[in-house]
């Protein structure tokens, strides 16, 4: 076809985007296909806040240093030690980089966000949010000739021996093909496909909601894998926080975070506590909520807590649920009353001395006597009027992907696909094998992006 | 004074979801303001709606506008309630509909005040004076104009006393003040948190173009207001009586102050037809557009009356001319040039809450 474009990126996220600005600038004629319409487009991406960057000094909004050692410990902290070391250094080291190239491609930064300070030397926080960060992106890819197509969902990649000879694609009803020389899979995961999730968790999983784009379905994932390319990362995994159980089913993004669990109990649909909620700070115990309520009946919590606690944490987007009495507030949840009310009695009973209370440190108020155990801010709740949040299991990523090696390429068999390419989500399950560090996704799409875009695009100029 | 429930209840509706996001937090001082609070008053949400100068950063960045089900579109839930606070608090307050009837209100003030300067000029035309006072006598000028120019300034400082109680300001401070006019000076914010400018003209691209012509607007404003003072000087105090020759201080501040004005106010009113008048206040545009174009009257019909200095053009171009000040004075408090001096009183509020000043 005369029509052809050397290189098709397949999804409109930031590693789609990253990968098309790099071979563009490389000479190639680009074509992005973006599964959303317009006005969603972006993926995850467009609910992202910041990425993590490695720096030797003081580097545009960072303070002091983060280095590669200490960078990759709280790598490994977080994986349990499944991660892949040497891409993970790949990807670290590039992120030092990242951050000018990121500024000369109109992404503008801010300070550390009121409320996030212990990020400030470590993430780099886009002003404006991913949103912003993904609209300069399309400009500058615009700039540079770069053909997106939106509401252009990809069915099919089909191979021919070690060669993508041809991208198959549908807007509303139309189908099209083409045939790049070079084709980059920048499409994210499978996590907004409800039913594969269920067939990867069981059917518990229909209740969690998706806290990002509808469209990562995992369509070329699951077309390239059922093909024999190289797949990585368990498959039964995602990653999965626990947020406002009001959420929408898609799309809630940031504002549906809930912080107030340290300061609380928190009970399961029969009222009943079932883990420690004071363990450590929330950062570092966010994303296991989301396994503890998914593992709860009806994949439901509720989080209790009494009028000495309310501003002791962000604020969400909902208003909490508030009433002058457990009873009242357990009628208001539909939680049993009496159940409610006894077990926190017996919490209550179990909390001591309170004086040492120190809402942002491990401050070591912890009950005794009771099971589990509350082991920091332990606080009785007492005092009216009280409120309420329901919790649900909210999945931002999964695992699954696509392998690749250094150079972003994948392969089928023990050979190298000669002309396919992965970045960003879809093949951050080569790096982390479990767990996920605030901030490493986006630094996953900018570093392989950039590799995909530039090795994609030095391939379809030498043909 | 009695606002607008819905605005308050919808502009605090997204405040809460942005208290929760934060993402926009450097883009303008709405949102360190914002981030101050946990609950909204309505006093609150009036002086976050009048820190905001309607940038549209905060839209386009947004991962929650429609067709999402949170619905967010802060810059225009701001400026319905900006809109509405200025209503609210005009004074006398059965003038506060000229706000939704700039155009109306405005057509009718011009004609009437050509009419009458007309018909002044016609039936009293001194026997003596020299320029335009060949036409209208210096006497009845200052009748005509010492009180709608001061008038209306009188009628603003009502209404900013009203304002500073519903934002629950306390005693007035020097140092906000200055800080205020620092801030307002430098037109800070329109810059955006990174420099780059707006979101104005063409959706999510950045750009300078509305800070530029907005500066031109205000600093030509201030150059005019100027010259007519100087002239007021020269007459008063050094006996000098107009017309000026060109070297003199208030041709030299008022040419080129005319010319500013009228390449900033033109270049608004573009930027405005290029807008997204959905980002705006709702039914605000029409008055928005009538009175940039009548600020661009007052300068091109200066220039012009400039320009035509001794040719019998003056009979009618002074008139028109006077006529298009005296409207712009009278409406100064029921327009949108109140935002002017509403905008330093939040801005000189939120100094104060910056200071600690509950
Ligand atoms: C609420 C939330 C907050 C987050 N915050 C952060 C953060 O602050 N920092 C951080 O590093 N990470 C964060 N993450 C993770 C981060 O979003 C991802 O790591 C990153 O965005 C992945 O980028 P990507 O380009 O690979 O995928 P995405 O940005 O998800 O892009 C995938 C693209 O592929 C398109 N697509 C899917 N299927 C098809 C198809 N069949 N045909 C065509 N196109 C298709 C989609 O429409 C989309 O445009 C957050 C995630 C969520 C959900
Ligand atoms: S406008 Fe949108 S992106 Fe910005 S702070 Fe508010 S909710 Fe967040
Ligand atoms: S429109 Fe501009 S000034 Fe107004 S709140 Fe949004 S970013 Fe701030």
């Amino acid at each position: 076809m005369a029509t052809d474009p050397d290189i098709v990126v397949i999804g409109g996220g930031n590693a789609a985007l990253c990968a098309a600005i790099t071979a563009a600038e490389a000479g190639a004629k680009v074509v992005i296909l973006e599964a959303a319409p317009k006005a969603y487009r972006g993926g995850n991406s467009r609910h992202t806040r910041n990425f993590r960057c490695m720096h030797s000094g003081p580097l545009g909004p960072l303070v002091e240093s983060y280095g590669e050692d200490e960078y990759f410990d709280d790598l490994m902290k977080v994986t349990g030690g499944k991660t892949d070391e040497d891409l993970a250094r790949l990807a670290i080291r590039s992120s030092e980089e990242c951050l000018p190239w990121m500024e000369s491609h109109g992404v503008r930064f801010q300070p550390s966000l009121s409320g996030t300070l212990s990020l400030a030397r470590t993430n780099a926080f886009f002003l404006g949010g991913g949103k912003s960060l993904v609209n300069a992106y399309y400009r500058t890819a615009k700039k540079l000739g770069v053909v997106v197509h939106y509401d252009a969902k990809v069915t099919h990649v089909a191979l021919d021996g070690d060669r993508v000879c041809r991208v198959d694609y549908s807007t509303g009803d139309t189908q099209h093909s083409l045939s790049p020389q070079s084709v980059i899979v920048a499409s994210g995961g499978f996590q907004a496909d409800t039913d594969w999730l269920a067939r990867a968790w069981g059917p518990a999983a229909r209740n969690f909601l998706i806290r990002g784009t509808p469209y990562n379905r995992g369509v070329v994932l699951a077309d390239l894998l059922d093909q024999g390319v190289q797949q990585v990362g368990d498959p039964t995994q995602c990653h999965a926080v626990a947020i406002d159980g009001r959420a929408p089913k898609f799309d809630g993004g940031i504002v549906t975070r809930l912080d107030c669990v340290p300061f609380s109990i928190v009970v399961n649909r029969d009222a009943e506590r079932f883990y420690d909620e004071g363990e450590d700070v929330w950062p570092k115990r966010y994303a296991i909520w989301g396994r503890l309520v998914a593992a709860q009946p009806d994949q439901v919590g509720h989080v209790i807590i009494d009028a000495k606690s309310l501003n002791l944490f962000m604020p969400s987007v909902f208003p909490p649920i508030k009433a002058d009495t457990l009873e009242e507030l357990a009628e208001k949840m539909g939680l049993p009353p009496a159940r409610l009310r006894a077990t926190v009695k017996e919490f209550n009973r179990a909390c001591g001395d309170t004086s040492g209370f120190h809402p942002t440190e491990l401050d070591g108020v912890a009950t005794s006597g009771l099971t589990p155990p509350k082991t920091n801010w332990a606080r009785p709740i007492t005092q009216a009027p009280f409120y309420g949040y329901s919790l649900r299991t909210g999945v931002t990523f999964t695992y699954l992907g696509l392998k690749v090696d250094r150079n972003a390429q994948c392969s089928i068999g023990d050979r190298p696909i000669s002309n396919l390419w992965a970045a960003g989500e879809t093949m951050a399950g080569s790096i982390l094998g479990q767990g996920y560090l605030a901030g490493f996704g986006m630094t996953i799409g900018t570093v392989f992006g950039r590799i995909a875009g530039k090795e994609a695009a030095a391939h379809a100029n030498a043909h | 004074m009695q606002m607008h429930i819905d605005f308050i209840a919808e502009a605090r509706r997204q405040s809460e979801i942005c208290n929760a996001c934060r993402y926009c937090e450097g883009y303008c001082s709405v949102f360190p303001a914002l981030h101050r609070e946990r609950a909204f008053s309505d006093g609150d949400i009036t002086q976050l709606a009048n820190l905001c100068h309607n940038c549209r950063g905060c839209y386009y960045a947004c991962q929650y506008t429609a067709p999402h089900e949170f619905d967010l579109n802060l810059p225009q839930a701001l400026a319905n309630v900006r809109q509405d606070s200025w209503k609210a608090h005009a004074w006398p307050a059965r003038f506060a509909h000229v706000f939704d009837r700039n155009g109306v209100a405005m057509t009718g003030l011009l004609v009437l005040g050509f009419g009458l300067i007309f018909a002044l000029a016609q039936g009293m035309r001194p026997a003596s004076g020299e320029g335009f006072y060949a036409y209208l006598s210096h006497g009845l000028m200052v009748a005509i104009f010492s009180p709608a120019f001061l008038l209306p300034l009188l009628t603003i400082a009502i209404s900013l006393r009203g304002y500073w109680t519903t934002v629950g300001g306390g005693r007035l401070r020097w140092t906000d003040l200055r800080g205020a006019f620092a801030l307002a000076g430098q037109m800070k914010n329109l810059k955006g948190g990174h420099g780059d400018g707006c979101n104005f003209e063409d959706e999510d691209r950045f750009s300078h173009a509305r800070r530029h012509f907005h500066q031109a607007v205000l600093y030509g404003f201030l150059m005019c207001f100027a010259a007519t003072s100087s002239g007021t000087v020269l007459h008063y105090v050094f006996g000098l009586e107009a017309p000026y020759s060109f070297v003199s201080i208030p041709k030299l501040l008022g040419v080129p102050g005319g010319i500013l004005l009228c390449i900033g106010t033109a270049g608004l009113a573009w930027l405005k037809t290029k807008a997204d008048p959905e980002l705006g206040a709702s039914g605000a545009w029409g008055g928005e557009m009538a009175f940039v174009l009548l600020l661009f009257s007052v300068s091109a019909t200066g220039l012009a009356l400039y320009a035509a200095t001794g040719s019998g053009a003056v009979s009618w171009l002074l008139p028109l001319h006077l006529a298009t000040v005296l409207t712009f004075f009278l409406l100064t408090p029921y327009s949108k040039m109140a935002h002017g001096f509403y905008r330093l009183a939040a801005l000189t509020r939120e100094n104060a809450k910056q200071r600690g000043d509950a």
